[in-house]
This record gives structure tokens, C-alpha cells and sequence, in this order.
């Protein structure tokens, strides 16, 4: 990547603090640094801001106050660059499952302008890329033939279609249930393993960080600002069997009594907060 | 197959129980036919003066189409620019609430003036009743667009127009075509509610012309033919419907066919 170097991380937030119109303070004083290909989590109690900080990151949203630095530039309009995957799978239902993995090329230069000619060479990827989430077979189905977990599945495709380099995941998996969220665990770590993309992940489920991600933030309650970070120094790929062994467990429950304490301060906090509302 | 067998054939049962009810309310409590004719004299004079029905009602139905071929053109329209942003949804509503709580029959005389008597009001009247259903329809479908969908398209660098065409408009789509039943019904409405007042042609007109001179068999059979031609078209528009936007139904046939 011309203008990047490996040493400066790939994105940067620097104090950057975002008050919604209505006055309420999302985020304060937040930073964060991720390096290029990291796989990065950001955990914390619920209603600290974290989707905020999504939002701001793919610049669809502008801060407050502070910087923020995507791929050496300053984020000042919505990113390109960017995959996007939520809770809810959001997928179109008059569409093919295959047709819905294909969105993104149809507004994502230079994709857009190729689409037409190369249809058959873009349906192959997107074949390809179905069938690395095991969703091989079911490309002519329609989102709501598919289960849960099979939405999710091409949610998650549909964010990686485009070859972004940065893919947000908000909650992704939260509204799975546990044994699908975990086979999805898998096939995230995979796909990530193939392309190594940078992600950033927002979640509230501490298994789910300490098993994806290479380094663990901790956010502390609304307004929002990371607390303390945590490498997970695991090797990789990490199975199923990772998440009984003794140090995947530490760091767990680090990470609990870190988010515990977060949530008593806000509790604290919290008579105080009802008075200047 | 006894079940939809029934499904099909009862719409009709129905219709000849309540002409077959009426008949027999008629006879039996002596209803003179200058109050409420039995239905049998109502169908020989539907026969009888078919001629005259057909000159009228086919010009209904024009008027009619006509009306509602504007309402579905400008109600789209409106519809796009009142969804496409919050803005403009909080501003334009209480207006269009507002026009449509006015009775459209005390619009048919302003169009009498300003157009003269005949076709032109009815075809406007109609226009003005059911776009309505259209424009609101189709505004929802845009305005209730789910965020995080347009998050996923904005941060890949998606304009409104690309929104628009590849998510606002096929996801307002099923909205579209249920306001089509409900528009083409009240677009009925409205031709001949304009006839009645201020024409010389359709099916209103022969209707009040007819109950001037107590023809009140023939005013029977008019509303009877406006009603059936109100049942056609909702049933075309209720097949366009369901051929249209069969994912939202999640029709079996459709699932299969796909």
C-alpha cells in the first residue's frame, strides 16, 4: 500500500469525543490504535458507545472533537474501503442469497463499472466466497430460506465481497445462538487467517473477543473511552479445545472483572447522570 | 381440494344469498320498487338497458383508468420525494393529511370552473382521491428503511439515487402495489362522484338522471355495475400484486418457482 507504512497503525483515533445532537456524549477522549491485518476487539458494558465507534470509524459519522486516521488519511466522509456486518443481517429479500453477496460491486468502483462484462468472473468469487462460510448450494435460495446462522453466513460474505480492507463487525453474532456462534467463531478466524484483512470488532460477549481477536479494548461505560488493552497471545488457529484451556480461561476472567469494575463506576456514576437529565 | 373448492366458489354463494335474502325481504314485506327494487327486476332492467349502461359505464371506466393511471404516476412520485428524507416527510405530511381530510365532492364544483363540465373534472377527481393511498404508501416503504442497511451501503460509497433505486424502491415496492387495490376502488369513487355532479356522461350521470324521473330499478342496476367494476379491477391489481412482489408474501408457488 503506497503511503502506509507497516510501522504506523492502520487506523488511529486520537481523543476523539462524539455528542450526539441531543446533547448525549457517546464517546469521550477515546483512543485507539490498530495495526494494519490486526484483529482487533472492542468490549465493554452495554450503551458505552461502541457502535458509536463504529460509526465513526467508517466515517459515517464526524467527531466531536479529535482525529481519526484510516490508511494514513483523515476520515472525513463515509469510507470505501470499509465492510460492514451487523446483528441484524439485513438482507434484501428479493434477492438471491447470491445476488445479495453481490451488492456491494454494483456501487463499489471499480467493481461497478466491470460488473457488467465480467458477470460470470464476479459470480465466481462470490460462489467461492459462499462456499468458505459453507454456504455452498445455497446461492439461488432467498434470505428467509436460509436459517440464522446462514444469514449471518452471507452477511458476512456480503462485507467481504469487495476485498475491503477494514471490516467492522458489530455484534455480529449476538442474536445466534451459542453453538452456531461458535461454528461461526471458525469460519470468521479462517476467512480472516485466508485474507488478512484488518477487522474491528464490537461485541459484549468477552469468549467471542478473546477467541478472535489479537488485541482486546476494554471500554468503560457511556461516554465511552478505552480503559485497557489486552493481547491475546494464543496461537492460532484457535479451536474450540482453546477456549477450555487455562490461559484462554484467565483471560476471560480478566477481562470480566475489568468490565465488572467498569460497570460499578458507572453504577456510581449513574445518580448523578439521572439528575442532569 | 374440498377446501379450495369451497374457497373458490363461495364469493358467489355469498352474492347470491344476499340478492337471494333481498328478493325475498322484498316480496315478503311488500317494498314498493320506487323505494328498494327486488334484484331480479334490477337484472332484467340491467339487460334491458344494457345499451345505455354500457355508453355510460364504459366512459366511468375511462375516466376511471385515466384518474387513476395520473394517481399512480404522480403518487409515486410524490411518494419518492416525501420518503427520501425526514425532512421533507416532517414538512410535507400535515399538508397532505390535510388535503386528503377534504371532501373531494367539494372540490368537483372548483373543477367545474375552472375546467367546465364533463370528462375533465371526473378524470381530476378521481386523480385527487387516490393518490393519496399511493404517495403515503410508497413514502413508508422508503421512510422505514432499515438503518444499519443504509449504514452497509453509505460506508461503501453508495449515493441517495444508488439507495434509492437498488433498496428504497424495490422495498417499497409491496407497499406500492396494496395502495394499487385501495387507489383504483376510491378512483371509482371519485369519477363518478364528479359525474353526479357535473356531467353529462358515466355512470353517475345516468344514475341521477335516472332517479329524477323514479327510474329507481336503473339506479339500482348503475350502482351494481359500478360495484362490479370495481371488483374486476381490484382483482387485476390484486394478481399484479401478487405476481409482482411474491417474496414479500413468501407465496409457496413463488418460493418453488424461484
Amino acid at each position: 500500500m503506497p503511503g502506509v507504512s507497516c510501522l504506523s497503525p492502520f487506523v488511529e483515533l486520537d481523543r476523539v469525543s462524539l455528542t450526539y445532537g441531543g446533547g448525549t456524549m457517546a464517546l469521550d477522549g477515546t483512543s485507539l490504535s490498530v495495526r494494519q491485518g490486526e484483529f482487533v476487539a472492542v468490549v465493554g458494558p452495554s450503551g458505552c458507545g461502541k457502535s458509536s465507534l463504529m460509526k465513526l470509524v467508517t466515517g459515517l459519522v464526524p467527531p466531536t472533537r479529535g482525529n481519526i486516521i484510516v490508511a494514513g488519511h483523515e476520515v472525513a466522509g463515509p469510507l470505501k474501503i470499509v465492510g460492514m456486518a451487523f446483528q441484524n443481517p439485513t438482507l434484501l429479500p428479493w434477492r438471491s442469497t447470491l445476488d445479495n453477496i453481490m451488492l456491494p460491486l454494483e456501487i463499489v468502483e471499480p467493481h461497478r463499472k466491470r460488473l457488467r462484462r465480467e458477470r460470470a468472473h464476479y459470480e465466481d468469487l462470490a460462489k467461492k466466497l459462499l462456499a468458505t462460510v459453507g454456504l455452498a448450494g445455497f446461492e439461488q435460495k432467498s434470505p428467509w430460506q436460509l436459517s440464522g446462522g446462514m444469514q449471518q453466513r452471507a452477511s458476512l460474505c456480503r462485507a467481504l465481497i469487495h476485498e475491503p480492507k477494514l471490516l467492522m463487525l458489530d455484534e455480529p453474532f449476538g442474536a445466534l445462538d451459542a453453538f452456531t456462534r461458535e461454528e461461526l467463531w471458525a469460519v470468521l478466524q479462517q476467512v480472516w487467517l485466508e485474507r488478512k484483512f484488518t477487522v474491528i470488532l464490537v461485541t459484549h460477549d468477552l469468549r467471542e473477543a478473546a477467541f478472535l481477536a489479537d488485541t482486546v479494548h476494554v471500554m468503560s461505560n457511556r461516554p465511552g473511552h478505552i480503559v485497557s488493552s489486552h493481547s491475546i497471545d494464543l496461537p492460532r488457529p484457535r479451536t474450540l479445545e482453546t477456549t477450555f484451556q487455562k490461559d484462554f480461561v484467565d483471560i476471560v476472567h480478566v477481562l470480566r472483572d475489568e468490565i465488572s469494575k467498569v460497570r460499578a463506576a458507572g453504577a456510581l456514576l449513574t445518580p448523578k447522570a439521572t439528575t442532569h437529565a | 381440494m374440498r377446501n379450495r373448492l369451497l374457497e373458490r366458489i363461495l364469493p358467489w354463494l355469498v352474492v347470491a344469498g344476499l340478492f337471494l335474502v333481498w328478493e325475498i325481504a322484498c316480496v315478503a314485506l311488500e317494498i314498493p320498487e320506487f323505494v328498494l327494487p327486488r334484484p331480479s327486476v334490477v337484472l332484467r332492467v340491467l339487460f334491458e338497458s344494457a345499451g345505455p349502461i354500457w355508453f355510460h359505464a364504459s366512459h366511468t371506466l375511462f375516466t376511471t383508468v385515466v384518474g387513476f393511471a395520473l394517481a399512480v404516476v404522480g403518487g409515486m412520485l410524490l411518494g419518492v420525494f416525501v420518503g427520501s428524507s425526514p425532512l421533507v416527510y416532517n414538512g410535507l405530511y400535515p399538508v397532505l393529511i390535510g388535503f386528503n381530510s377534504i371532501p373531494k365532492v367539494a372540490l368537483v364544483p372548483v373543477l367545474v370552473v375552472w375546467f367546465g363540465i364533463g370528462t375533465v373534472p371526473a378524470v381530476l377527481t378521481a386523480f385527487l382521491i387516490s393518490f393519496f393511498p399511493i404517495a403515503v404508501n410508497v413514502a413508508t416503504g422508503l421512510a422505514t428503511l432499515e438503518p444499519e442497511l443504509e449504514d452497509v451501503l453509505r460506508s461503501l460509497g453508495a449515493k441517495r439515487r444508488d439507495i434509492l433505486l437498488k433498496v428504497g424502491l424495490p422495498r417499497s415496492l409491496p407497499y406500492f402495489f396494496a395502495s394499487l387495490k385501495v387507489a383504483i376502488t376510491l378512483a371509482f369513487v371519485g369519477s363518478v362522484i364528479s359525474e353526479t355532479i357535473a356531467s353529462n356522461q358515466g355512470i353517475g350521470t345516468l344514475m341521477v338522471q335516472a332517479s329524477s324521473s323514479f327510474r329507481i330499478p336503473l339506479v339500482f342496476a348503475g350502482l351494481i355495475v359500478i360495484a362490479v367494476m370495481g371488483i374486476v379491477m381490484y382483482t387485476v391489481f390484486a394478481a399484479v400484486e401478487r405476481r409482482m412482489t411474491g417474496w414479500a408474501t413468501r407465496k409457496m408457488d413463488y418460493a418453488t418457482g424461484g
